[in-house]
């Protein structure tokens, strides 16, 4: 027979692996994706397939570079993850090369630099997409409003938006709920009609309002995060947190000035909190170990947002909020650790309680 | 596991346990059902003189010796050992080295015995009656019998019965729980002889003057459960049988008193200083043999499973049985396991010989198959948290890996790498496979090292400074005796020169007398 192997224990293993990790957020992603892909035509189809490609590109391309078992570690599914949520974030019928630019940055500059899976210290989507915006302001915040399947472009123009560079379709640009009140406000509209206009709230919760391909449908977010959250991917915490603070934040605000502050369910409806709250907040990676870690986290995630959107330049902060929050995460683990069994938190141990 | 683990989140009955741990496959369908059954007495049968925690025993027998079944071979030595006895009779055919049930391979002092197949007893303990033995004499009885902790530490019972002259004791915790996947021995033991499990827990009690008894059992043996139920009270006893909740590691001592009592021993602190102290419900039912019919601990119930064997059993082998013959016994194995192991899955220890011997300690043989081992190839870590979700020490083992790997063992010291307890729940649960557990115990070892070599440094140079002082002081002793001397001298000296005058007085007023 053959020999044994003289391994060290334990001999058994749960079923998770990285890979099943990933393929389980993907699963959970997809719903609100497809309502993207759907409303906003084939454009955004194409854009979606570039970027993903474009991430699993330069994921190979790293790996080749430093020397890494490609096989391995370009079929984890991590790098195709980063394009998905990428892609979700970016404007519906941007060009294909922003896609592109956008998978370089978060892989090459967001993770390989760091040295690959597990190093990088900031969200290699939230770096490109912080990147893109700061770089490309025109590109990264025109919008469209939604189509309903039929009513848009079909392949010749879609192709034409995505390759082509001109818009041969005869698209009304308009501007995300977040861009509206921002810059209503600047022009010292009332809130309450501005309101009105950027359409029902019911409209923004499930998706019917123009925004980044995958952000829009915050109850089809909700929903795969809450299946995350079952499948025991991620614990509830952060994305508590982070909504609770925000919400709470901007509660306040808005019963202090409701004429200056939106009130806070448009803010948790809008924009890529969902997303943040589930998918990009609870990135494993950049994200504190403990629960304690995780709760502090998120609160601050939650109110840089509420911070950056009702002071900042621009209207949408949750890139900008998450990586100032990714930059904390080392000095949040190094103090928000548990308690080993038989110490108190300071490290001592327990006292014997004279309760014989 | 199902497809909505949340059921398993809201189980009331976690409340009362304890932070962390993991559930894995427990896979003991395997063996639950078979009913122990006695192991003939093989060809062969190697005891080794070390199967405990402590100094090994002292052989009593010499190579042509003929051995009674039970008949004393090997003397504990010091207060940390325990006796060994023949498991069978026959002729001593060695008295030499083999290879010990560890990983290591490494051998071990060991009296071989060739059965005669007789399979005769020689003189059996004196019995005690429990009922007015006094606490001593049953701890003495215990230690006379070489019983040893069963659950797998082997440390003697004896020295944990004594503990009430050192301690305050109040409860009487009965391991039962059995937490490793696969083992059913003491489910089986409980379920069959559960009015000898519960006489030898009285007895127990009695030897440890404790007032209460909790006999624990995980929730998924309800068979044992209802049947130690059956038994409640013995000598006086009434033992608490309690359902803990199916959780890995709940077999650990102080996470099984923190569950039933809710107390957490202080790290460092034995959980005789709360006044409680655990058993094995096995190393009750070996007490139990050992008080009442006079049988030192010379058998145990092993469990022998995996995919890999053709019969799945839980057998009744004498001690020094090897592994091959156990195996053979349960008709050999169907599958080239890829791992063989003594103990559970999660805590065992892989071996290669099959030749190795069965030992008091030894609470399973399983072989298990590729499709029930982990997978190899390690991913980098994802820093996703769930090694620190486990734990039931409250420890961070990622951070521990990545001190470790950049050489910080120090730095994982620090945060607390010396209070695991090498329970395996990380390595279970790493998504990215890392074999976290060794690596702590890599560094544990590397610790261990430094600190001997540290403590051999600060020793010499404690032994040079002493010689130092010493040379010092013998200096300065004879600097002082110089000095006291050269005083001395100066002092007659001078006392001559004072003399010098005065004894030419005196010769002269001795001149003057004579004159006169």
């Amino acid at each position: 027979m053959t020999i044994p192997l003289l391994v060290s224990a334990p001999h058994t293993h749960s079923m998770f692996n990285v890979s099943r990790t990933m393929l389980a957020v993907m699963v959970c992603l997809s719903p609100a994706t497809i309502f993207g892909l759907y409303h906003f035509g084939w454009p955004a189809v194409y854009l979606f397939a570039v970027t993903i490609a474009a991430a699993v590109l330069f994921e190979v391309l790293c790996l080749a570079i430093s020397g890494k078992p490609i096989l391995r570690f370009a079929t984890d599914g991590s790098a195709v993850l980063t394009g998905w949520i990428l892609a979700l974030s970016l404007p519906p019928w941007a060009p294909w090369w922003v896609g592109v630019i956008g998978a370089g940055i978060a892989i090459v500059i967001g993770k390989h630099v760091f040295g690959g899976l597990g190093q990088n210290m900031f969200n290699p989507a939230m770096v490109a997409r912080a990147m893109l915006l700061v770089a490309l302001p025109v590109q990264m915040t025109t919008w469209v409003p939604v189509l309903h399947g039929t009513d848009g472009p079909d392949h010749i123009q879609a192709l034409a938006i995505t390759f082509g560079g001109g818009a041969d379709f005869d698209a009304i640009s308009s501007a995300s709920v977040l861009g509206q009140i921002q810059s209503k406000l600047d022009a010292g509209l009332p809130m309450a009609s501005i309101l009105a206009e950027a359409g029902s709230l019911k409209d923004q919760f499930i998706g019917f309002v123009p925004g980044s391909l995958g952000e829009t449908s915050a109850a089809l977010l909700l929903a795969g995060g809450i299946c995350l959250i079952l499948l025991r991917i991620i614990t509830p915490v952060i994305p508590l947190s982070m909504l609770g603070s925000l919400g709470l934040l901007s509660g306040a605000a808005w019963l202090i000035a409701p004429d200056s502050f939106p009130p806070p369910q448009v803010h948790l409806a809008s924009g890529a909190v969902m997303l943040c709250a589930f998918f990009i907040a609870t990135d494993y990676v950049t994200s504190p170990i403990t629960g304690l870690g995780k709760m502090i986290y998120g609160i601050g995630i939650g109110a840089l947002i509420f911070i950056i959107r009702s002071w900042g330049s621009f209207p949408e902060g949750v890139a900008f909020a998450v990586l100032l929050m990714n930059a904390c995460t080392p000095l949040i683990d190094e103090y928000a650790r548990p308690r080993i069994f038989g110490r108190t938190r300071s490290g001592k141990p327990l006292a014997l309680r004279e309760d014989k | 596991m199902s497809i909505f683990p949340l059921a398993g989140r809201f189980d009331p009955a976690r409340l009362f346990s304890f932070r962390g741990g993991i559930h894995p496959e427990t896979r003991k369908f395997l063996s639950a059902d078979c009913v122990i059954e006695d192991m003939p007495v093989p060809q062969l049968i190697r005891v080794p003189l070390q199967q405990h925690i402590g100094v090994e025993a002292e052989p009593l027998v010499q190579r042509d010796d003929i051995v009674l079944k039970g008949q004393l071979i090997g003397k504990a030595r010091g207060p940390v050992s325990a006796n060994i006895h023949a498991p069978t009779s026959g002729r001593v055919i060695a008295v030499g080295h083999f290879t010990a049930p560890h990983p290591s391979g490494l051998p071990v002092p060991t009296i071989t015995i060739r059965p005669d197949g007789a399979d005769q007893w020689g003189p059996r303990l004196a019995r005690l009656r429990p009922e007015n033995a006094e606490p001593e004499e049953i701890a003495a009885k215990v230690a006379e019998a070489g019983i040893v902790g069963m659950g797998g530490a082997t440390f003697p019972a004896s020295v944990k019965l004594n503990l009430r002259a050192k301690y305050d004791l109040h409860t009487l915790v009965v391991n039962g729980a059995e937490c490793e996947p696969y083992l059913t021995c003491d489910d089986r033991l409980m379920r069959e002889r559960p009015e000898e499990v519960a006489d030898g827990i009285a007895i127990m009690a009695r030897a440890l003057g404790v007032r209460q008894v909790i006999v624990a059992i995980e929730s998924n043996k309800p068979q044992a459960i209802e049947a130690m139920g059956r038994h409640k009270s013995v000598l006086g006893y009434t033992l608490r049988i309690k359902a803990v909740p199916t959780q890995y590691p709940m077999g650990s001592e102080k996470h099984l008193v923190k569950t039933v009592t809710g107390k957490e021993t202080p790290a460092r602190a034995l959980t005789a200083e709360l006044g409680i102290v655990v058993h094995n419900a096995a190393t009750a039912h070996a007490v139990h043999l050992a008080v009442r019919y006079g049988e030192p601990s010379i058998s145990r119930v092993v469990t022998v499973s995996g995919r890999g064997v053709a019969r799945p059993a839980n057998v009744r082998v004498p001690i020094g049985t090897s592994v091959s013959d156990v195996l053979a016994h349960c008709g050999g194995l169907v599958e080239e396991p890829q791992r063989l192991l003594l103990g559970g899955p999660m805590m065992g220890q892989p071996i290669q010989n099959l030749r190795v011997p069965i030992v008091k300690g030894t609470n399973g043989i399983l072989a298990l198959t590729k499709a029930e081992t982990r997978k190899p190839g390690v991913m980098p870590c994802i820093r996703c948290g769930l090694c620190v979700q486990v734990c039931p020490m409250g420890l961070t083992p990622f951070e521990f890996n990545t001190k470790i790997q950049a050489g910080d063992l120090d730095g994982a010291a620090r945060v607390g790498l010396l209070d695991c307890i090498s329970c395996g729940c990380c390595s279970f649960t790493c998504p990215s496979n890392i074999p976290l557990v060794q690596t702590i115990h890599y560094a544990r070892g590397k610790l261990a090292e430094k600190e001997g070599r540290k403590h051999r440094q600060e020793e010499t140079k404690r032994l040079a400074a002493a010689r130092t002082a010493r040379e010092e002081a013998i200096q300065q002793a004879k600097r002082d005796a110089m000095a006291k001397r050269k005083a001395e001298m100066a002092a007659k000296k001078a006392r001559e020169a004072e003399t010098g005058t005065k004894p030419s007085a005196a010769e002269a007023s001795l001149n003057g007398e004579s004159v006169k």
